[in-house]
């Protein structure tokens, strides 16, 4: 830590030494999100392809595109064994960030480090919905980089974990969200991740998954990974987390103590 | 550098003092958004040759599991393009009478262009049509390209040994030049697999490419001789010396001429009244130049956008 003291020598509080004993896996530093949505047609732009032709001879860009700011200016860093709960109302950028540490969002400003490659588990992150939950179990595994022995070993922890049952023979696309969401939190967490970013993808799990699933990112906690994740249930992010970060209109509101963040967070 | 207006309002979780671009620095963070060497890019998609692997069979095999029939269309698809072409190009509109065996010459072309036509097609949607698995998984995403050609080429062993009962059916006979029908389809196979990647890159950046490719497709099946011989066409229409260079140095050609001149005797050997036969060396230099360029650029031109694909 010689240089960054070189560069801070006057404000060294006992927080800042305890925060710099451990190793940092995430860096957000100043990001900035601008990202282009097309398909956002008005009234007025028929689309209908004379006026696509007119477009195009008169060199004009689609017109149904549309800049939105999404992240204005946000820093912060993570440390291993976090797990940051993000909260904030719809449309405040959680997802957005999440995209953006995983490096699916190219920063219009500032910039995102990371120890190791974060991996994204979203929602709507079916796999391989026309193929069997096994090949998906399978393929999943071997996607994340592990060897045939490794996956034959972790295979039935997989299944057991998911608990979809007999499902696990039917193509993906026939499983319910909730037992989706749940094989492909299994899938995804066979491996330890120095990064995981899980969006939502817990909220259509039952009850008793939802216990299995924090006890699993507890482990990952404990094996030095470092969890962000997004739920609209606070419940979940009070019990795992131990530090909340509140996003309002793409910036930090607040970013600490789960219970102080979360009480400010309900009250407003 | 803003940090203290975006920093701890209220919260109690500081940020540390000092740049944090030199923080991240210090510890070996790298930004999310970078691209490997090729070196490592390598290795790590060799690691994912399980992947690759498993990618492809699973896909043939859920590919048919709809339908009555199921995998024998793998086997059917093949003839039934083959006897419409032979029916509509050799009997009807009498291309016939230019090479010897025409059912043979028809089918082999028939096969060996659908093969490549059908890892540029799968190519272009490999990306594309992946883009959740991208989204949630990190692994070099040239596996999927491959493993689009990989399913093709397992595809392809399906079609090959179909070809090699029908084409005793129609007069030939087996030679040792049919020892170097694997020889031939390897070469093909680094062809598609390069223009494969090409393909994944251009349809993941270019949406419009899936409308238009049937269309450049079919131009490119009727450049490429399947259902007529190129020279004694362009000697009935006078077309320059040019013309006939580029259409035999088109890669479908290419391969096309290369197994028709491995699996059916009258193509190779010189015969009175059909013209000089093609030169067979020449042919298998254009092959082996097609295979290693194809493969070089595409991976080349693929690696180059590695950290764009899944965005946005």
């Amino acid at each position: 830590m010689a240089e960054l003291t070189k560069v801070a020598p006057m404000t060294e509080t006992p927080q800042d030494a305890n925060a710099a004993n451990r190793a940092p896996t995430v860096i957000v530093d100043d990001l900035h999100i601008v990202y282009r949505v097309y398909g956002a047609a008005t009234e007025r732009e028929k689309g209908n392809a004379a006026s696509a032709f007119m477009r195009i001879l008169k060199r004009q860009g689609r017109p149904q595109m549309r800049e939105v700011h999404a992240i204005k200016g946000i820093s912060f860093v993570a440390y291993h064994g976090d797990a940051i709960g993000i909260v904030g109302r719809n449309g405040s950028g959680k997802s957005t960030l999440l995209r953006a540490i995983a490096g699916l969002l190219p920063p219009h400003e500032g910039a995102v480090y990371t120890d190791g490659q974060p991996s994204l588990l979203g929602v709507n992150a079916a796999l391989m919905s026309d193929l069997t939950g096994q090949r998906n179990v399978i393929l999943g595994c071997y996607a994340m980089g592990m060897t045939p022995a490794q996956v034959k070993s972790k295979y039935d922890e997989i299944v057991k974990f998911s608990g979809v049952g007999d499902f696990i023979e039917l193509p993906m696309r026939t499983y319910s969200s909730g037992m989706g969401a749940r094989l492909r939190f299994a899938i995804a967490s066979a491996k330890s991740h120095d990064v995981l970013l899980i969006d939502e993808a817990l909220a259509t799990g039952d009850r008793q998954f939802k216990k299995k699933s924090q006890e699993r990112i507890k482990q990952m906690r404990k094996e030095a990974g470092t969890v962000f994740l997004v739920a609209h249930n606070l419940d979940v992010i009070e019990e795992t987390c131990n530090r909340v970060i509140w996003l309002d209109s793409g910036k930090i509101l607040m970013d600490g103590d789960p219970k102080a963040v979360l009480e400010a967070y309900n009250k407003a | 550098m803003s940090q203290s207006d975006t920093a701890v309002a209220g919260g109690s979780t500081p940020l540390p003092e000092g740049s944090l671009a030199q923080l991240a620095e210090h510890h070996g963070l790298k930004r999310a958004i970078a691209r490997p060497a090729i070196g490592p890019y390598l290795h790590q998609l060799w690691e994912r040759r399980h992947f690759i692997r498993t990618y492809a069979t699973s896909r043939n095999i859920s590919k048919y599991s709809d339908s009555m029939l199921g995998q024998l269309w793998q086997v059917l698809t093949p003839l039934l393009n083959a006897a419409i072409y032979f029916v509509m190009f050799g009997i009807i509109l009498g291309t016939q009478g230019d090479v010897d065996n025409f059912a043979a010459f028809l089918i082999t072309g028939m096969f060996v262009f659908t093969y490549t036509q059908r890892s540029v097609m799968g190519g272009s949607r490999a990306i594309a049509s992946n883009l959740s698995l991208i989204r949630a998984l990190h692994f070099p995403r040239a596996a999927l390209p491959l493993a689009y050609t990989l399913q093709e080429f397992q595809q392809l062993i399906v079609s090959m040994a179909v070809l090699m009962v029908i084409i005793p059916i129609t007069g030939e006979t087996p030679t040792f030049y049919w020892l170097l029908v694997p020889v031939a389809l390897a070469l093909q196979t680094l062809f598609n697999m390069g223009a494969g990647l090409a393909m994944a890159r251009v349809g993941a950046t270019l949406r419009d490419v899936s409308q238009l490719l049937p269309f450049i497709m079919r131009t490119w099946l009727y450049a490429s001789g399947v259902f007529f011989s190129i020279p004694s066409r362009l000697k009935q229409a006078h077309a320059p010396e040019w013309v006939s260079w580029i259409l035999e140095f088109n890669p479908a050609t290419v391969f096309i001429d290369l197994m028709r001149g491995l699996l059916i005797t009258s193509y190779r050997v010189p015969k009175p009244g059909y013209g000089p036969p093609p030169d067979m060396t020449r042919i298998w230099l254009f092959a082996l130049f097609w295979a290693v360029f194809a493969l070089v650029v595409g991976f080349w031109y693929f690696w180059r956008a590695e950290e764009r694909y899944g965005r946005g």
